[in-house]
């Protein structure tokens, strides 16, 4: 079996698996970060929406022979869980089920690296690949922005 | 009197239970005497329940409490808490909570459904509460020897103003234990005014582990050994499998087994499950390996007598049923139809007569996480780690072999319910895997190790319990004044809802529903998301659009009209306890919220629209307002929803968000979703072809307001979905002239205007 060597929050590691086994099946059942969800498996949904370098990936259809740079993941999005996007997703109580969250996250950060304070309209755009089942859209949309104030403050 | 007297010191001896826990701490549990009448238990009885231990007062005062319920997003984990601290008078930062298992000794229903957990649990749950802060405080007055009513409580500290005393519970714990718990009379709930958690908008108990990625759901359970599986089933509804290529998967890598599970005896299934369908389940190392040598797989079918029912065929033989029957009278029982005055001698003498048929589809509940579910079977008993709404151990038991008894389930939190986990299928399915898994094992002198099965987006689309489908034919006739003299309509039933008690039931002189069913009709059906009223609220309340535009009044002003003259030959409303006064008053509210009386002033293509509905005990009003081109590019620019759950939001937070959540999850069902079948089998695969609502489509508000009437609480859950798409619906007429009678709109040539 091949082997892998990939850097994922900041750690190397390496991993022996088939040339396409995808990223979220790596991370999950291979290096337990179960933050990243799998929701369809065809990235319709943006549930298993990790960092590759700087851009959001879904790891779901990415498989891990096509994975060059750092990978980062919900747990490996702030050390202590207090990344501005995470603490306004708290604050204002933004999950029902939550599965879908730690895609919408990664994503939603990916955005604000790109575009520090960006309009409804860029939001929409940015986000719409991240189903959220119980429709908690309002509420990302007031947490993005509220993250994307507070770091401006 | 004495019988009164005797029942009061059973309670006194029953309801609490206080013990001690290592460390100095205190366990509080409450003995409920539901548990004890259903097993017509006293002291005596020898299968007396065990206290559910809803409190434990630590030794550093902080305080645990059990959230009793399964969790699968409406934030019961949160609100079932919040009415014990409250009362115990502790804060909420002392506060953490522990998830209970499934426990049918200790808890009465330990299940999500129908909005129930609310109305259920709200005075259970705060008794629970009071009766440890009444412990509190009489232990501290026997400890500074003052009368009971001179002391105060806060912050889980009991206080004695006078003398400048105070102690905390977890001081007072050990005194606490020696003494006779109160009886539920004695105990006296807070003021409402005195609220300081209840009521209170807290971010939900688990946001911390879901925006840091905590393994919290049941597709994160990971335990020692454990393999993973994923289970083939035909296509067809009921199908069989008959053979496969077994060999030649299990030579693949990661393959640990591999093997057919027989259909289940004939009358197992649909009565009391015995087992689950007939299928392949292959088990490996990971779970990718399971699903990787799925495209191995070849399996010999038989698809059965369901693989010659189509969605086309439905829809033609309810066209034909309802050519030659909409207009007989109901021959089916309560329920199943309503025939009031007379409908045929009303319709002959209106004024005007208004008819329209309409269809709404079947829909698959889609949860983002796919069906799972992990179970240990050894030495004859079974451990299972259940994402179900409706936690059953003996389903589950009896799927591997044994009695309930023998299966300890714990309650893991799921990636959304909406009604499809009422049906515990997966827990059925790994039930028996995992007992097939650990009999090979055993045989082969091996270890017996856990089993997760975890479904694919596909597996959870083609294996659903749909919410039925429906094909209403409608007829209505007006006066001269344009007042609704007979309703009628005619169901050709897929296991459809029959609205016979629905509004305007109660409200129309002459009423009548019928229905016929079409057969065969093999798709599994269930409840999902406000069942009954979520389809049926599209159909009946467009209708009465209908009618009131026929009769040129204001649509809203309409519905008020109706509700002001009721009529004999109720009830109305899901049967019965609709309450026209508080339906009424949703629609006040949300007319003036959406500024619904200036509405004419609106610019051309953008237009407001009104619903309402009764459900799961609350009572919902919309107005929507879109914008909407020749291009049927269509924006939902606001919305607002006016909500009447009785007097007491338990967490205003997230029940606005359950609202908001519930005028989304509409917008899915308006526009792309519909479950179709060919040859027995359902066409859609993922998301691709069941497009949710999404974040470019949300509009920029969705208003709520609470109007706390004084009556009692009641739940969320559902209430707040089924008008959303009449209220959309309605709004495309007043904006284009044209009825939206059939869903979902893309099918109309709609889409989202983004």
């Amino acid at each position: 079996m091949p082997s892998y060597t990939l850097t994922v929050n900041g750690r190397r590691q390496t991993v022996d698996v088939p040339e396409d086994m995808p990223l979220l099946w790596v991370l999950r059942d291979v290096l337990d970060l179960k933050g990243t969800k799998f929701g369809c498996g065809a990235s319709f949904c943006g549930a298993c929406t990790v960092h590759v370098g700087n851009t959001a990936t879904r790891s779901c259809i990415t498989p891990i022979s096509k994975v060059s740079q750092p990978v980062t993941t919900i747990e490996g999005l702030s050390a202590d869980g207090n990344h501005p996007l995470q603490v306004a997703w708290r604050d204002i109580d933004v999950p029902q089920c939550g599965y879908c969250q730690a895609g919408q996250l990664m994503t939603a950060a990916a955005l604000l690296k790109t575009t520090p304070k960006p309009t409804d309209a860029q939001i929409a755009t940015a986000m719409t690949g991240n189903v959220c089942r119980c429709g908690t859209y309002t509420r990302i949309r007031e947490a993005i922005h509220a993250a994307a104030d507070g770091r401006k403050a | 009197m004495t019988t009164m007297k005797k029942r009061s010191e059973m309670d006194r001896r029953t309801f609490l239970q206080v013990t001690t826990v290592a460390g100095g701490g205190l366990m509080i549990a409450l003995y409920t005497p539901e548990l004890l009448a259903q097993r017509g238990g006293g002291p005596g009885n020898a299968v007396l329940p065990l206290a559910s231990n809803y409190i434990t007062i630590n030794p550093d005062n902080t305080f645990t409490i059990v959230a009793q319920n399964p969790e699968t997003g409406q934030g019961i984990k949160t609100a079932l808490p919040q009415l014990i601290a409250d009362e115990l008078d502790v804060d909420w930062k002392q506060v953490t909570i522990k998830q209970a298992d499934y426990d049918a000794t200790k808890y009465i229903s330990q299940t999500e459904g129908g909005s129930r957990a609310i109305p259920t649990h709200y005075t259970r749950m705060r008794q629970a509460g009071a009766g440890g802060r009444a412990l509190m405080i009489a232990a501290a007055a026997q400890q500074w020897n003052v009368p009971a009513s001179e002391l105060t409580t806060g912050s889980g500290m009991v206080k004695h103003a006078s003398s400048n005393r105070s102690a905390t519970y977890a001081s007072l714990a050990a005194r606490a234990a020696t003494l006779t718990p109160p009886a539920p009379a004695d105990l006296k709930l807070k003021d409402p005014k005195d609220f300081k958690i209840i009521g209170k908008g807290l971010s939900g108990v688990e946001n911390m582990a879901i925006t840091t990625g905590k393994p919290i759901f049941s597709i994160d359970v990971a335990l020692p050994g454990m393999l993973s599986a994923v289970f083939e089933k035909c296509p067809v509804f009921n199908g069989t499998a008959v053979s496969a290529n077994l060999d030649e998967i299990k030579k693949l890598p990661g393959i640990r087994h591999a093997f057919i599970v027989p259909a289940p005896a004939p009358g197992g299934r649909g009565g009391a499950p015995s087992g689950p369908a007939s299928g392949v389940a292959i088990v490996a190392d990971r779970w990718w390996q399971a699903q990787n040598a799925r495209k191995s797989l070849k399996v010999v079918w038989d698809e059965g007598p369901v693989a010659s029912q189509s969605s086309a065929g439905y829809a033609a033989q309810a066209q034909q049923l309802s050519a030659a029957k909409a207009s007989q009278k109901p021959a089916g029982g309560p329920g199943q139809g309503a025939d009031v005055g007379d409908v045929d001698a009303a319709f002959a003498s209106a004024a005007k007569v208004v008819e329209a048929s309409y269809t709404i589809p079947l829909l698959s509940h889609a949860p983002l996480e796919p069906q799972n579910s992990t179970a240990h079977f050894k030495d004859g008993k079974l451990e299972i780690w259940s994402p179900s709404q409706i936690p059953s151990p003996a389903q589950a038991g009896a799927a591997a072999g044994v009695q309930a008894g023998d299966v300890l389930m714990h309650l893991v939190r799921a990636g959304g319910g909406f009604g499809r986990r009422l049906n515990s299928d997966y827990d059925i399915e790994v039930a028996k895997i995992a007992r097939m898994v650990s009999d090979e094992r055993v045989a082969a002198g091996m270890p017996t190790v856990p089993v997760k099965l975890l479904w694919t987006r596909e597996d959870d689309i083609h294996h659903d319990q749909y919410r039925p489908g429906g094909f209403h034919y409608f007829k209505a006739g007006i006066d001269g004044a344009g007042r609704m003299v007979a309703f009628r309509d005619y169901v050709a039933s897929t296991a459809s809802v029959i609205p016979a008690n629905e509004f305007p039931r109660g409200f129309v002189p002459n009423f009548r529903v019928s229905s016929d069913a079409v057969t065969p009709f093999s798709v599994p059906t269930g409840a999902m998301r406000a069942p009954s009223t979520n389809g049926v609220s599209f159909v009946m309340q467009s209708f009465i659009d209908e009618v009131a535009v026929a009769a040129g009044k204001d649509p809203l002003q309409y519905r008020l009209d109706l509700l002001a003259n009721p009529v004999a030959g109720g009830p109305a409303g899901g049967g019965g306890g609709f309450n026209a006064s508080r339906a009424a008053g949703v629609l006040a509210a949300v007319r003036e919220m959406s500024n619904w009386d200036k509405r004419a002033s609106l610019p051309k293509g953008t237009a407001q629209g009104c619903a309402f509905q009764f459900a799961h005990s609350g009572y919902v009003a919309y107005v929507a307002e879109v914008s909407i081109g020749a291009d049927k590019k269509l924006k939902i620019n606001k919305a607002w929803a006016a909500v009447d759950v009785g007097r007491q939001i338990v967490n205003p937070s997230s029940a606005t968000n359950l609202v908001q959540g519930g005028f989304i999850e509409a917008m899915s069902h308006l526009m792309a979703w519909e479950i179709t079948i060919e040859k027995g089998r359902v066409m859609q695969n993922n998301f691709g072809q069941y497009q949710p609502a999404r974040m470019m489509q949300a509009p920029p508000l969705i208003e709520v307001k609470f109007l706390q009437t004084d009556y009692e609480p009641t739940g969320l859950g559902e209430p707040a979905l089924p008008p959303a798409l009449p209220a959309i619906t309605n709004a495309v007429y007043a904006a284009t002239g044209v009825r939206i009678r059939n869903l979902p709109l893309a099918k109309e040539g709609y889409s989202w205007n983004t």
